[in-house]
C-alpha cells in the first residue's frame, strides 16, 4: 500500500475515534441525567426529564446503528414499539418502560459510557500515534465497540418473531379478503350466468311439451333455442371452472398444465421445466395462476415476438421464471397485475421480482417454498 | 357401424346408446373404466370407440392414455373422445401418431344430433375432427401458418373442426368449387405429397394443429 493511501486510511481511523469519542462524551452525560430520571421518576419530576432524554438516547442509539451498519455491511432494522396511539406524557413512558429494545439501549449505554469510553479513548490517542510513527501496526480497537454495539442494539428475537407475526397477519387477512371476494364472484357468474340460462331452458322445454300437439313448428323452435341454451350455460360453466382449478392442472399437475397455457397463449411461447412430481395441490395452483396472469400481460402490453417459461425445483423451492423480448418497462405499480402476483404469492411466503428496463427485455421471477408431496395422482369427483 | 363406449355417466352412456341405434349402428358394449375399456377394444374389435377423458379410478385423463395404449397396439383404430373441457395439450397429444381417424370434441356437441353422428363417422372413415374450441384458440394464433391466405387459414379450420367441403361452403358463404379450389391451394403450400384426397386432407388438417 502507497505511503499516502496509509496515511489517509489513519486519519479516517482517527477522525472516526474522535467522532466517537465525542459521542461517548455525550453519552456519558446523558447516562448520568437518565439514571437519577429513572430513580426519581416516582416523584413525577422525572417525568419531564424522561420525555427530553428518552429521545436523546434513542437518536444516539440510532447514529450507532447505522454506525454498526457501515462496519459490517450488515442491516439493522430499529427495534422499538410502535408509539402509543396517545400524546399523554405518562401512558407514553408506561408504554415505553415495557419496550425491551429500551432497556437494551440502557445498557448499552452504561457500557458506551464507561468502558467503551476507555477503548475510544484508547483508540484516539493510538491513532494520533499511528499517523506521527507510520511503522506501528494498526489496533483494531473499534472492533470491540463494533461488536458490543450491535450485540447490544439490534433486535431481540422477540422482535424478530413478531414482525414475522405481523407480516403474517398481513398476507393472512390479504388471503381471506381474495378469496372471500373470489366466492362472491363465483356465486355472482353462477346466479347471473348458468342459473338463470337453466331456468330459461326449463321454460323453453315445459312451453315446448306444452306445444308439441297445438303447434310442432313452434315447439321444434323452442326445442332449438333450449339446446343453444344449455350450450351456453355449459359454456359459462366451462370458464368458471377453468377461473377455479383447470381440469388440467388436476389431470397433469403444473408442469402439463403450464405447457395447455402456453399452447393456447396468443404468442410462441417455449417450456422449459424440471420438475418430475406433483406438488402440493395449493402450490401448483398458485403458480398456475401466477404463470397465467404473467403470460396474460405479455400477451397485452409487452408487443413481444416470443416468451419462455422457465420451472425448477431447487430447495425446497419453486422458481419461476417468465422472459419475453417485449418492450419492457413493466413494473410493480400499486393497482397492476404483477402486484396482485405479488400479494397472492405472499400468502405462500412467495415472492416476485420484477427486471423490465425500458425497451426490454422483461424478466419476471417467481419464487415459492413448497413442501413435497410424494407423487401421487389426484383424486376429484368425476365430472367425465 | 360397430362402436364401444367408454363412458362411467350411465346417463350419458345410455343417451348415447339409444343415439347410436337411432342411426342403426351397432353398441358392441359399454364400459365404465379404462381396463375394462382395453379388454372391450381387444375382444370386439370395433370401428369406432368413443370415449370419456375422464374415468375411474383415478378421474383424470385416464381416456386419454388408454386410447394412447390402444392405438399402439392397434395403429389407426378410429377413436372419439368426449370431454367436459378440450385442452389443445390433449389434441396434440392424441394426433401425435399421425395415424388420424381421431375425433376430440366437447359433451355438449352430442346435442346437436346430426353434427355428432356426421363426426362420429368421419372419424370411422379416417378423418380428423376437432372441436371448435380447439380450432379457434389455433386461428387466433398470431403466427399461423406461412404462405396462407386468411381465407386459406378459415378453410382450413373448418376441415379440422370435421366439415365437409358443401358444409364448409354454407358456413362461409362460397361455393362448393371455391372451397375445393382453397384446398387445392393449401395442399401445394403446405407441399403434401401426392395422395388421395382423405389421405391428404387429413394431413393438412394434422399439419394446422401441430403449429
Amino acid at each position: 500500500m502507497p505511503i499516502s493511501d496509509r496515511l489517509k486510511l489513519r486519519l479516517v481511523l482517527l477522525r472516526d475515534a474522535g467522532v466517537h469519542l465525542v459521542l461517548a462524551a455525550f453519552g456519558l452525560a446523558l447516562f448520568c441525567l437518565l439514571v437519577p430520571s429513572i430513580v426519581v421518576v416516582v416523584v413525577t419530576v422525572g417525568i419531564p426529564l424522561l420525555a427530553v432524554e428518552l429521545p436523546a438516547l434513542r437518536g444516539l442509539a440510532e447514529l450507532h446503528r447505522r454506525w454498526v451498519e457501515r462496519f459490517y455491511g450488515i442491516e439493522l432494522p430499529s427495534p422499538y414499539l410502535p408509539a402509543p396511539p396517545t400524546g399523554n406524557p405518562i401512558v407514553r413512558l408506561a408504554y415505553q418502560s415495557r419496550d425491551p429494545a429500551r432497556w437494551r439501549d440502557l445498557a448499552w449505554l452504561a457500557y458506551n459510557s464507561t468502558l467503551g469510553l476507555a477503548v475510544w479513548i484508547l483508540a484516539f490517542v493510538y491513532g494520533l500515534f499511528a499517523v506521527i510513527f507510520w511503522w506501528l501496526p494498526p489496533l483494531p480497537l473499534q472492533h470491540l465497540n463494533a461488536a458490543v454495539a450491535r450485540a447490544l442494539l439490534s433486535p431481540n428475537r422477540g422482535w424478530y418473531l413478531s414482525e414475522r407475526v405481523n407480516a403474517l397477519s398481513r398476507s393472512r387477512a390479504g388471503a381471506l379478503d381474495e378469496s372471500a371476494s373470489e366466492i362472491r364472484r363465483i356465486e355472482r357468474d353462477l346466479h347471473d350466468g348458468a342459473q338463470a340460462k337453466l331456468v330459461s331452458l326449463g321454460i323453453n322445454l315445459g312451453l315446448a311439451e306444452e306445444l308439441l300437439a297445438l303447434d310442432p313448428d313452434q315447439a321444434r323452435r323452442l326445442l332449438t333455442e333450449a339446446r343453444q341454451t344449455s350450450g351456453a350455460a355449459l359454456t359459462e360453466l366451462r370458464e368458471l371452472v377453468r377461473g377455479i382449478h383447470p381440469p388440467v392442472l388436476a389431470d397433469r399437475g403444473l408442469v402439463g398444465a403450464v405447457q395447455a397455457l402456453a399452447l393456447a397463449a396468443p404468442l410462441p411461447v417455449t417450456v422449459r421445466a424440471s420438475i418430475d412430481r406433483r406438488l402440493p395441490a395449493p402450490v401448483e395452483s398458485a403458480a398456475y395462476f401466477a404463470v397465467a396472469e404473467l403470460l396474460t400481460n405479455v400477451a397485452k402490453h409487452a408487443q413481444a415476438g416470443q416468451a419462455a417459461v422457465a420451472m425448477e425445483l431447487a430447495g425446497g423451492r419453486l422458481r419461476i421464471q417468465v422472459s419475453d423480448d417485449g418492450v419492457g418497462g413493466a413494473g410493480l405499480s400499486p393497482d397492476g397485475g404483477l402486484r396482485g402476483v405479488e400479494r397472492r404469492l405472499s400468502a405462500f411466503d412467495g415472492t416476485l421480482r420484477v427486471h423490465s428496463p425500458a425497451g426490454g427485455p422483461t424478466d419476471v421471477v417467481m419464487e415459492l417454498p413448497c413442501a413435497l408431496s410424494l407423487p401421487k395422482t389426484a383424486r376429484s369427483s368425476p365430472t367425465g | 357401424m360397430r362402436v364401444v363406449i367408454a363412458e362411467d355417466s350411465a346417463l350419458l352412456a345410455d343417451g348415447l346408446t339409444r343415439l347410436l341405434q337411432a342411426y342403426s349402428h351397432t353398441v358392441l358394449a359399454v364400459v365404465d373404466n379404462a381396463p375394462e375399456l382395453l379388454r372391450a377394444l381387444s375382444e370386439h374389435e370395433p370401428e369406432l370407440a368413443i370415449v370419456d377423458v375422464r374415468l375411474p379410478p383415478t378421474f383424470t385423463d385416464e381416456g386419454v392414455r388408454a386410447v394412447l395404449a390402444a392405438r399402439r397396439q392397434r395403429p389407426g383404430l378410429p377413436v372419439l373422445i368426449l370431454s367436459q373441457y378440450v385442452e389443445r395439450l390433449y389434441a396434440r397429444e392424441l394426433l401425435a401418431d399421425r395415424a388420424g381417424a381421431v375425433g376430440y370434441l366437447l359433451k355438449d356437441r352430442v346435442a346437436n344430433v346430426a353434427a355428432f353422428v356426421a363426426a362420429l363417422e368421419q372419424v370411422a372413415a379416417g378423418g380428423t375432427v376437432m372441436d371448435q374450441e380447439v380450432v379457434s384458440t389455433l386461428l387466433s394464433k398470431r403466427n399461423g401458418l406461412d404462405g396462407l391466405s386468411t381465407r386459406e387459414l378459415e378453410v382450413l379450420a373448418e376441415m379440422a373442426a370435421g366439415r365437409s367441403n358443401a358444409a364448409i361452403g354454407a358456413r362461409l358463404h362460397i361455393t362448393e368449387k371455391a372451397v375445393a379450389k382453397h384446398i387445392n391451394s393449401i395442399f401445394t403450400k403446405l407441399a403434401l405429397p401426392v395422395s388421395e384426397d382423405a389421405n391428404r386432407r387429413v394431413q393438412a388438417v394434422l399439419t394446422f394443429l401441430d403449429q
